[in-house]
């Protein structure tokens, strides 16, 4: 009897140790994990011995409670980890048996309990955490990896998310997650990727490839592209919460402020995005009170300090300046659309791209009526840049109907609705079809 | 996510203490801990609040409301300042609440959701609030 009692008691707690050891992973796993590669100077070893002490931490917190240094605790077990797989490999690689030897001279124990972190900590200089942090987004994100193995491991190592957690993200099984993480490592150990912030020749394109992993993973949040949920919004604000680290550690890059402000004053729409049943509103529809104004506000923040580089907007800047005008405007009809519409031509040069240009066109309608902007769609369609997609049909529908072509309008917006994957968007579109 | 609010308490011989240290290590501790939550991305905002005999308690016991200025008196707590974090898990919010740089007795930290319009039913308040919340800029 009282022991069927214990038993009842023991699944929560269980759980709620679980949870602790989350919470406290989400929080560390970089900095343990950028500690554990510098000083191995292996990335892959490194995220094998940080899963190794997350899996003990997972074992023993929930039984012994959680220690009062967890930090401490996890890179002792991950020192610990450390030397025994050195000792395991220095038969086979030399390297690995010095290291061995300087880490057990360092005062490292090896097995045992966990020691309290009382010997000199060798792993621990508080000065690099930003250095490590910053390494480890790179690396990452690295080009050699697949856009897939780039999200699942910037989630997993530097947003600090358990493999369920990414795979729950991605919408992907646990498995899928596990061998595309694999894979990675086995890639940057083949590719012989060094662990460090990428000198100054190589920075701009490493760079390039940590924002656009950022504005994928919100990307894929805010608007799930296949599926019946339009929005997923822990994706997104992980995004915007990994925008911020980088804020954080690479302040003076203008595009990083600008893919922040960006995030910022998207995901302020959120909460105006979708109707009760899940359906998405159109952003002419959205009740703007509705809107985050404290996001908007650390948007707006950023964009300014991407300004006051004084080194002028890239994609992301004139993307977030686009959202900025959105959010200053009461209405859509009170929105500057001329202003939108240079930035759209501003943005369509830096980056060109024929969404780009879609958008412009749109931006134009609203500026100059839908007799100017059906030119620019039609050149559009005749490109075929777009063919196949649900974008320009949905688009030159919109602009046909406005133009009173209700028999022309409903074909492209039937066709829009068929090549649209989301089943919230196709729904809309076949309303709206219907309605003409 | 969801935003948590962090709420410093103290009593009134924790704050007598606290005041006896010296300011500038407290101001530097401070400082760290709230450059640890920037730097990872969890603080949105946070403000500390001048010394309660600075202060005013409005006590509603009475029919009428009844005015008290500076310390509570007969009061065990004192507030002293918050901050808002957006975090995925409450779990995660008290382990940022853990490594606030407070000791001693009386010190403590209240960890508490901050709701939502999905709380409420959507009523005509509701949407009240909504406009009332681009007026303030708040939300």
């Amino acid at each position: 009897m009282a022991r069927a009692a214990r038993d009842e008691l023991s699944a929560p707690a269980t759980e709620a140790g679980r949870r602790a050891v989350e919470a406290v992973w989400r929080i560390e796993s970089a900095r343990i994990v950028g500690a554990l590669a510098r000083y191995t100077g292996d990335f892959s070893l490194a995220e094998d011995l940080a899963s190794e002490a997350l899996t003990e931490a997972l074992a023993a917190w929930p039984r012994d409670g959680v220690p009062r240094d967890p930090v401490a605790w996890l890179l002792t077990v991950g020192r610990r980890r450390a030397i025994d797989a050195f000792r395991r490999r220095a038969g086979r690689d030399e390297r690995y048996a010095t290291l061995g030897r300087e880490l057990v001279e360092g005062g490292a124990h090896a097995g045992g309990a966990p020691a309290r972190a009382q010997e000199p900590d060798l792993l621990w200089d508080p000065d690099r955490i930003d250095d490590d942090r910053l390494a480890l987004l790179f690396i990452a994100c690295h080009p050699v990896l697949s856009r897939e193995a780039r999200l699942a491991l910037t989630l997993r190592v530097v947003g600090g998310l358990t493999s369920e957690q990414v795979a729950a993200s991605l919408l992907v099984p646990v498995p899928t997650v596990q061998a595309r993480i694999t894979r990675a490592k086995k890639t940057l150990a083949a590719a012989r990727v060094p662990f460090e912030v990428p000198p100054a020749a190589e920075r701009a394109e490493r760079l390039g490839s940590v924002l656009s992993v950022i504005y994928v993973l919100f990307t894929e949040g805010s608007s799930a592209s296949t599926g019946d949920s339009w929005l997923r919004t822990d994706l997104a604000h992980e995004a915007v919460r990994l925008a911020r680290v980088l804020v954080g550690l690479l302040p003076d890059e203008p595009e990083v402020q600008g893919l922040l402000a960006l995030l910022e004053l998207t995901a302020a729409r959120f909460p105006a995005r979708t109707r009760p049943d899940g359906d998405p509103v159109l952003l002419a529809d959205q009740d703007r009170r509705r809107w985050d104004r404290s996001a908007i506000r650390r948007g707006r923040a950023a964009l300014a300090r991407a300004v006051s580089t004084g080194r002028g907007l890239g994609p992301y800047g004139l993307q977030a300046a686009i959202a900025e005008q959105h959010a200053l405007a009461a209405s859509i009809e009170a929105t500057d659309w001329d202003r939108i519409v240079v930035l759209f031509e501003a943005l369509g040069r830096v980056a060109p791209s024929p969404v780009v240009d879609l958008n412009r066109a749109v931006a134009v309608s609203m500026a100059a009526g839908p007799d100017a902007a059906l030119p620019l769609v039609d050149a559009l369609v005749a490109s075929g840049s777009l063919a196949g997609t649900y974008l320009v049909p949905s688009v030159r529908g919109e602009l046909l109907a406005q133009l009173g072509r209700s028999a022309e309008a409903r074909a492209e917006l039937e066709l829009a609705a068929r090549l649209c994957g989301n089943e919230r968007e196709k729904a809309v579109l076949l309303r709206k079809s219907a309605a003409l | 996510m969801s935003k948590y609010m962090l709420i410093m308490r103290n009593t009134d011989e924790g704050y007598a203490e606290y005041v006896q240290k010296d300011f500038s290590e407290i101001i530097a501790a401070m400082g760290r801990y709230n450059e640890a939550m920037m730097q990872a991305g969890v603080l949105v905002a946070g403000e500390g609040l001048s010394g309660a005999d600075e202060g005013a308690v409005v006590d509603f016991t009475a029919e009428t409301p009844v005015v008290t200025d500076g310390p509570y008196g007969e009061t065990k707590e004192l507030f002293n300042g918050f901050w808002i974090l957006d975090v995925a898990t409450k779990e995660e919010a008290v382990e940022w609440a853990k490594r606030a740089p407070l000791h001693g007795p009386g010190n403590k930290v209240e960890v508490r959701r901050v709701t939502g319009p999905d709380d409420f039913p959507k009523d005509e308040w509701a949407e009240k609030e909504a406009g009332w919340r681009e007026q303030l800029g708040t939300n």
